[in-house]
């Protein structure tokens, strides 16, 4: 059902679409790993607009180096950050 | 019904909730005394729930297996009432020092912790502590060692975060009460850690 799994390599794409995306701007282009697949969720873009939002997307926990997502990242080099992000919004890294 | 302040003129946000909480009543999706009792509900939820769990999770080997593995079922098991919440509990350990946001809003595990603290809420945590969360910390007092991991939580979907903080060294001899009245908001959102009393 889900196409990822824990350690998959992903990128989250780098769109704008309108509308209410739950997709932060900063972590669009950045590239992390599948951290856990959650569950499938109603999608939040469609249910916005009083649609049923259905099918349910896959939504992950993704897991990214706090080094690759700032460039002038000042922490430590271990340091990280996880979203969730639905299926619709990550790409497999090879593929970017 | 929502207050109308005489003192002040409504902003776009202030008179858009008053007109879709009118047309909402009006069209009969709920009444005024369902929007008023769930206030009330919200309003009597504290940090004390939030607090119960983490001690009983710190008791409890099976309860905090389970709390990590399905936060939701775990802390419905202990009679919480967790209405639409999906619950994620993130344990900080002596290698990790987990710490939540919503950089999109306000998303916070209210079922456990009641209303968010205003500085959640605010522009200067929700956009700083996802890029520089060791100074965001340090302000709070906090400060991780350069080898520990600090992991930055965005609330951004579904889900909505707990942290399990460590337990403080020397509280071994401690009951489950006792080890509550330690927990506090701020240590299950993750900017500060547990004190030892």
């Amino acid at each position: 059902m889900a196409r990822f799994v824990p350690g998959d390599n992903v990128t989250v794409r780098r769109a704008f679409p309108p509308g209410h995306v739950r997709t932060p701007y900063y972590i669009r282009g950045k590239s992390g790993h599948i951290a856990q697949v959650l569950d499938s969720f109603a999608n939040p873009e469609e249910l916005a607009f009083g649609r049923d939002g259905l099918p349910k997307r896959p939504l992950y926990r993704v897991r990214f180096a706090q080094s690759r997502v700032w460039s002038d990242y000042s922490g430590s080099a271990g340091d990280t950050i996880d979203v969730e992000l639905y299926e619709h919004w990550l790409e497999s890294e090879e593929n970017t | 019904m929502t207050m109308r302040s005489e003192d002040s003129v409504l902003d776009h946000y202030q008179a858009m909730e008053l007109a879709v909480s009118a047309l909402l009543i009006d069209k009969g999706y709920f009444s005024a005394a369902d929007m008023e009792a769930e206030i009330d509900a919200m309003a009597k939820r504290t940090p004390d729930i939030g607090a119960a769990v983490v001690a009983q999770a710190w008791t409890d080997p099976d309860f905090k297996a389970r709390l990590l593995a399905d936060g939701t079922a775990a802390c419905e098991s202990i009679g919480l009432d967790m209405g639409p919440t999906r619950l994620m509990v993130v344990e900080s350990t002596e290698t990790v020092h987990n710490v939540i946001v919503c950089t999109l809003c306000s998303c916070f595990p209210r079922m456990l912790m009641g209303i968010p603290p205003d500085w959640y809420k605010s522009v200067n945590y929700r956009s700083r502590v996802v890029r520089e969360p060791r100074m965001v910390l340090k302000e709070f007092g906090t400060e991780p060692s350069a080898d520990v991991e600090v992991r930055v939580h965005d609330n951004t979907a579904d889900m909505r975060y707990l942290v399990l903080p460590r337990r403080p060294a020397s509280t071994d001899g401690m009951s489950r009460e006792e080890l509550a009245k330690l927990v506090t908001r701020d240590s299950m959102i993750g900017v500060k850690i547990v004190e030892a009393p």
